[in-house]
């Protein structure tokens, strides 16, 4: 599930909050708002918090659940900061016949998350990506800019255990 | 030919000569020379997407199959709906939306009268072939009035166009995309969270058993089988013009006289009638209204009969309570007076009497919970709230043929009504209703009857009426986006007036998310609204008496125990407040 729900708590500041209702005050009334609203929020907050969606909700007179539902159909839209570490698994066609789908769900398995969301303590947040251009070292792993490639799911454990 | 005569199109359907206003669909046009065409997304005027492409159909030089139901006719087109492509495709499509639909249609709620199952029959479904995902059941069951199960949903979007364009709640949508979209609210939040106004139209829209109403008959038979209980009963205005569309009548049918008989031989201790509290609320209503016409009080004033209406104000439109009327609705006050006025009366413990109400309505789940009804004596009015749907359910259980119930009569001390009363099901029948005896108040006999302004079927009516000493100017507004679209003008300036009716479902009850399902079918193609109140307002004509404050047992009531209209007992037992709700839960 690329969108689940986050567990981390709302860390918004008053100032992005004033930076969005500028925004919005701006956009207010246009049709078609909903893209652009939602991309301010993403660039704002990082990712979709349901609190900065509200306040769009409220100033544009539109309601909550569509921008919800928009903002779930893009995959490029998230409901999930992105944690201290990010970790990234490619999912790329070369990765994925080497075995990628299993060094992902090694990777779930030891963060205890699914796909697409962070930790509770907001430590690791966990993405499946596309191709990243490491086809050679398939099936690859990155933990920030560090690369781990031609990896078996029993090394996943042992390499994320160097960032906790 | 007149100046804005819309042009015709001719068109060859199934070999057919078809002559229809441009703009027509394949759909309607095949439609009007006795063609049925199969649908399951579609919705007339509501969910208009071609998204199932179950009414698919060849139209000539077309690349391929076209959907119907959005597909307009044109000059010289030869279409054709019963060819073998057709017949397959549709086939095919329906095997894939039945691949993730949880088929344990023997114990789903929706089995006998369920869309989707019809269609299976009618394309002749004989196996799944691409069995399956069947989904484990998804019960979300946290709201008052209703049932989720994702499991069932086909994904048609009648339930979210509902909620979206005809009540403008918004609080359902597609969430996520491919295999994953799902109906759900904003961050998958259960419905009872987030700020569903429990008007149940989704209900009715939803063609499979996704969306039930949540079934509180098992109650209703617990208490009945409690010789402990005094158990007593009464429908709705709307109940008894609706209530015979479940029992294999047509569409239009007042069924009042056996419906009391049924209640009757369901074991109610007594059957009473919410007609007649709909007089006490046209009565005290209509005092309120008339003491702030006189006395410079809050205007518009704004009626409270739907509970749907009073919680999208509350949550929606906060600025307005103090234009509501304090008037408890209809199935509140009748609560009120059986567990005040009646319980004394016969010397029963009104702690030891249940009242069960029929409704038209699901959102009247969630109005006999709320604590601002609560009496002086602790008790709720209202005990139990069924559906129409689920009394009809109650009336096959219990092995009453319907059809041969001799007619019946309410009990006389809380079951006589007037005219008035009965069109309270209808959208404009509460204003009516109130506008027949508020012009007697102000100008004495001798005023009119009918006020025919104020009925019909458009969203939104409008009206000025001549009174002695001023003009009273009217407004009702049935369905919630009517409600926004004429509360904005209101509050823009824009319009003025005296005295607004607001229903939450369009139509007003007759139309409630509580009544008799109708499919898509005939829902599209036959004015449900238009044949109920027709029933309602024959009864109306036919009703000795039709002013409210006529009433006799009104009368009595009022003499005996509540002392005057608007006075200070029975603004205790007949009036509540309101406040505003937080439309967000984070």
């Amino acid at each position: 599930m690329p969108n689940c729900k986050t567990v981390v708590p709302y860390r918004g500041t008053q100032e992005q909050e004033d930076r969005l209702r500028r925004f919005l005050q701006d956009h207010k009334g246009q049709p078609g708002a909903v893209m652009p609203v939602l991309q301010e929020i993403q660039s704002i907050f990082g990712y979709l918090p349901e609190e900065a969606l509200i306040i769009a909700a409220e100033e544009m007179d539109i309601s909550l659940s569509e921008l919800y539902s928009v903002g779930s159909f893009y995959a490029q839209f998230s409901f999930n900061p992105k944690g201290v570490h990010q970790v990234s698994v490619c999912l790329g066609t070369a990765c994925y016949v080497k075995g990628a789908a299993e060094v992902l769900e090694a990777a779930e398995k030891k963060l205890g998350i699914c796909n697409g969301s962070i930790t509770l303590d907001g430590r690791f947040s966990l993405d499946a990506t596309r191709c990243i251009g490491a086809c050679g070292l398939a099936p690859v792993m990155m933990v920030d800019s560090d690369v781990y490639g031609r990896l078996t799911p029993d090394q996943v454990g042992p390499i994320l255990d160097k960032y906790m | 030919m007149a100046l804005n005569a819309v042009k015709q199109v001719n068109l060859k359907i199934n070999g057919l000569d078809v002559c229809v206003p441009e703009g027509t669909t394949i759909l309607e046009a095949a439609r009007s020379v006795g063609i049925r065409i199969p649908t399951l997304c579609f919705l007339k005027n509501i969910n208009e997407i071609g998204a199932c492409r179950i009414c698919v159909v060849e139209v000539e030089g077309a690349r391929s199959l076209v959907a119907s139901c959005v597909y307009p006719v044109s000059e010289g087109m030869v279409v054709r709906t019963n060819t073998e492509k057709v017949r397959h495709s549709r086939q095919l499509t329906l095997e894939l939306i039945m691949s993730n639909h949880r088929m344990d249609c023997l114990t789903c709620a929706r089995n006998s009268h369920c869309e989707l199952l019809a269609l299976a029959n009618e394309l002749r479904i004989d196996a799944v072939r691409y069995a399956n995902d069947q989904l484990p059941p998804q019960i979300e069951d946290s709201a008052l009035h209703l049932v989720r199960d994702n499991s069932k949903c086909i994904l048609c979007r009648r339930c979210t166009a509902t909620c979206h364009k005809v009540q403008q709640v918004a609080v359902i949508s597609p969430n996520e995309r491919g295999f994953k979209t799902h109906i759900a609210c904003a961050y998958d939040r259960d419905l009872g969270e987030v700020d569903c106004v429990s008007c149940g139209q989704c209900v009715v829209a939803c063609p499979t058993g996704a969306l039930t109403v949540r079934d509180d008959t098992e109650k209703v038979w617990a208490a009945l089988d409690d010789p402990a209980k005094h158990v007593v009963v009464a429908p709705a205005p709307a109940v008894r013009v609706t209530l015979g569309e479940c029992l294999g009548m047509p569409i239009g049918t007042n069924v009042e006289g056996k419906l009391a008989t049924a209640l009757r031989r369901l074991g109610f201790d007594r059957v009473f009638d919410v007609d007649t509290a709909a007089d006490f609320t046209i009565v005290e209503e209509g005092t309120e209204f008339l003491d702030r016409l006189q006395n410079g009080g809050v205007l518009p004033m704004i009626t409270s009969c739907s509970p749907g209406w009073i919680r999208y104000c509350e949550l929606h439109q906060p600025d307005l309570i103090p234009n509501l009327s304090s008037c408890k609705s209809p199935q509140q006050m009748f609560g009120s007076l059986v567990k005040t006025y009646y319980a004394e009366k016969e010397g029963i413990d009104p702690r030891d009497i249940v009242v069960v109400s029929v409704m038209p309505c699901t959102a009247k789940k969630y109005e006999v919970q709320r604590e601002e009804m609560r009496l002086a004596n602790g008790c709720l009015p209202v005990d139990i709230s069924i559906t129409t749907r689920e009394l009809s359910s109650m009336i096959k259980r219990a092995g009453l043929l319907f059809d041969h119930l001799p007619d019946g009569e309410f009990d006389e001390a809380l079951g006589v009504s007037t005219g008035a009363a009965a069109i309270f099901g209808a959208t404009g029948g509460v204003m009516e209703a109130a506008l027949r005896t508020v012009a007697v108040k102000l100008a004495g006999v001798g005023m009119q009857v009918d006020f025919h302004e104020v009925r019909g079927l458009e969203g939104i009516k409008e009206a000025g009426y001549c009174l002695p000493g001023r003009t009273v100017r009217v407004a009702v507004a049935s369905g919630l986006s009517n409600a926004k679209k004429l509360l904005d003008r209101v509050k823009k300036g824009e319009a003025h007036y005296d005295f607004i009716e607001i229903m939450g479902c369009p139509g007003g009850c007759i139309n409630g998310g509580g009544q008799p399902t109708q499919p898509a079918d005939v829902r599209s193609f036959t004015d449900l609204v238009k044949l109920r109140s027709e029933a309602l307002y024959s009864q109306d004509v036919r009703t000795q008496l039709r002013r409210s404050h006529e009433n006799p047992v009104l009368q009595q009531i009022y003499q005996e125990y509540l002392g005057k209209p608007g006075g200070h007992r029975a603004h205790e037992i007949l009036h509540t407040h309101y406040a505003p709700m937080r439309k967000y839960r984070t």
